[in-house]
């Protein structure tokens, strides 16, 4: 290739590349760094241009009770959400595998809520969760139970959050499954059979071990969601009772727009970008390349 | 063999009602949504009448029209510009050998890590600082380009035999007859698969489109309806809030069940949310 065509083909590359990579620069590298100086900052509503203070903003957060509390929740949230939609989405995918008219309308059932806007959920499980009225309440009536105080009491706020989000999420899980299961070639399951192993034996030594790529995909996903997705807390709980149902970024969001703290919003982002890139240093270096960007 | 039938109808039987559980939520909401207002807080099958007049006062308490029309003009505007800019990044990283490609990919790759979803708090200050607070444009400017919809296209076009290509140069075709007329018509089911994910994704958005916008006439269905339901919290108003959500996700649903094997496969084949 001679020089002057290797140059208009920079030249071309680039160019093609310009309008991704403007809004990349803008809306990705630049924030992070602004974070990053803005976290050595006291910056408020009362101090707009900002005073430096070396690190002191990261040890008020790490002395911060409330900013460790949401760190414990989002950990508690992350160790309630994930395994559990894993565990269902691979039971859904595994029952209905075939695929037969009942069994797509069953994985439609699933899979809607996926589809749902968070917000709209949110507002459904309010009513589901609300006293008295509520779906559960009166489940929970005819069976004679006590009520429980779901979106009120600070010990059962968090399973109700889990719970929801399992119900939004499960589905959504359960369509990689689904395609992992194509995959498996069902020679292997034919010779398991004649040889007459259980039906847990088969799940246990050929199923679960070959739907590993799957899983592990479906693992980053999971984990990034559950730090990502905040939006039922600001129609459910506000994040109380006392913070119980409060998450990172939920908090980042009080911080910045209802106490107006640049310099702590900015100090937790970081925080925020430093676990979001260990969970993704995990995928890149334990877990297999290939399976993310085959 | 009997016992395996048997065995087999329970099976199916229990899936049947599990996937009933499944869906009681959104028929519970749609039946509260049809009843007069008094019969909110009877049972689920206790119907004594249907009416639409939750979704005529719902659509009057909140501009639910506005609404509409923002959130038609914010998703559309992503999705045109976000697959210009990722058919464009995607052919380059696809077929081009430029300098600096392989740092150019990593910087991509990162985006991917860190969503602007997370980013609100700085974001706000780029948006801030171009003075464009409480516009669409700030709703749609962070996700005009996405490394996701890049990589995803990256791979559709690699698929694409490069002697297609060679051919189509050597008869003398430019570059966007090249793009247009071979990679594009390739690409579809990967740009249908994207324009469902990514449309849907952001209808659904929430968050940052709470952050940066002010007015009824910028606000997408997610942020109106959220206003809404706070300020008619109260149980009278459940028939209300339950309209106003329909009114949210009755695009989505009716798109779901016309679209419901393309839906599927295309959550499949991108794995975004």
């Amino acid at each position: 290739m001679n020089k002057k065509a290797s140059l208009r083909i920079n030249a071309a590359a680039y160019l093609f590349l310009l309008p991704a990579l403007i809004i990349l620069l803008l809306f990705t590298y630049y924030p992070m760094l602004l974070s990053v100086y803005d976290s050595f900052f006291l910056k408020d509503n009362l101090r707009p241009q900002g005073v430096f203070v070396g690190i002191e903003n990261y040890s008020y957060i790490f002395q911060d009770e409330v900013f460790l509390k949401v760190m414990k929740n989002n950990l508690i949230f992350a160790i309630g959400t994930v395994p559990t939609s894993m565990a269902l989405a691979i039971f859904l995918a595994i029952k209905l595998n075939k695929s037969t008219r009942l069994n797509s309308w069953m994985r439609t059932a699933f899979f809607y809520p996926t589809v749902i806007p968070l917000i709209v959920v949110a507002n459904i499980w309010l009513f589901i969760y609300q006293p008295d009225y509520g779906l559960f309440s009166r489940f929970f009536h005819t069976i004679a139970v006590p009520q429980i105080p779901w979106l009120t009491n600070i010990d059962w706020v968090m399973p109700a959050m889990i719970l929801m989000t399992v119900w939004k999420e499960a589905g959504f899980f359960m369509i990689f499954y689904l395609a992992g299961l194509q995959n498996i070639p069902t020679h292997i399951y034919e010779s398991a059979q004649m040889e007459g192993a259980s039906g847990w034996y088969v799940f246990r030594r050929l199923t679960f071990p070959l739907l590993m790529p799957t899983s592990l995909f479906v693992l980053i996903i999971a984990i990034t969601g559950s730090v990502k997705t905040v939006d039922h807390i600001f129609v459910m709980t506000g994040g109380g009772p006392n913070n119980a149902s409060n998450l990172i970024l939920y908090y980042i969001y009080q911080n910045r727009f209802s106490f107006g703290d640049i310099g702590l919003a900015a100090t937790m982002s970081v925080v925020l970008i430093a676990i979001l890139l260990l969970i993704s240093a995990f995928n890149f270096f334990v877990l297999d390349r290939r399976i993310h960007y085959r | 063999m009997d016992v395996t039938k048997i065995k087999k109808a329970l099976n199916n039987g229990l899936m049947i009602l599990f996937s009933f559980i499944w869906i009681i939520p959104l028929l519970w909401s749609i039946s509260i949504a049809f009843r007069p207002s008094n019969d909110v807080f009877k049972g689920l099958f206790e119907i004594t009448g249907l009416t639409f007049q939750n979704f005529v006062e719902a659509w009057h308490e909140a501009p639910f029209g506005a609404y509409y029309i923002a959130t038609i003009l914010i998703v559309l505007g992503i999705l045109i510009v976000q697959l210009l800019s990722s058919v464009l990044a995607a052919y380059a990283f696809a077929r081009l050998e430029f300098y600096g490609k392989d740092v150019v990919f990593i910087l991509f790759i990162l985006q991917l890590m860190i969503p602007a979803d997370v980013l609100i708090a700085p974001n706000y200050q780029v948006i801030s600082d171009f003075g464009l607070i409480d516009t669409k444009l700030a709703v749609m400017l962070p996700y005009f380009a996405s490394a996701f919809s890049i990589f995803l296209l990256r791979q559709t076009f690699k698929q694409v035999p490069k002697e297609f290509d060679e051919a189509a140069r050597m008869e003398g075709a430019k570059w966007w007859h090249v793009l247009g007329r071979i990679y594009l018509p390739i690409a579809r089911p990967t740009l249908i698969a994207l324009a469902l994910t990514v449309g849907s994704f952001h209808w659904n958005n929430y968050l940052w489109p709470l952050i940066v916008t002010k007015s009824e006439a910028n606000r997408p269905l997610t942020v109106g309806l959220a206003i809404f339901s706070s300020t008619s919290e109260s149980g009278a108003n459940w028939a209300m809030v339950t309209a106003g959500m329909l009114f949210v996700i009755a695009p989505l649903i009716i798109a779901f069940i016309i679209f419901q094997k393309q839906f599927i496969n295309s959550f499949m084949h991108t794995g975004v949310k």
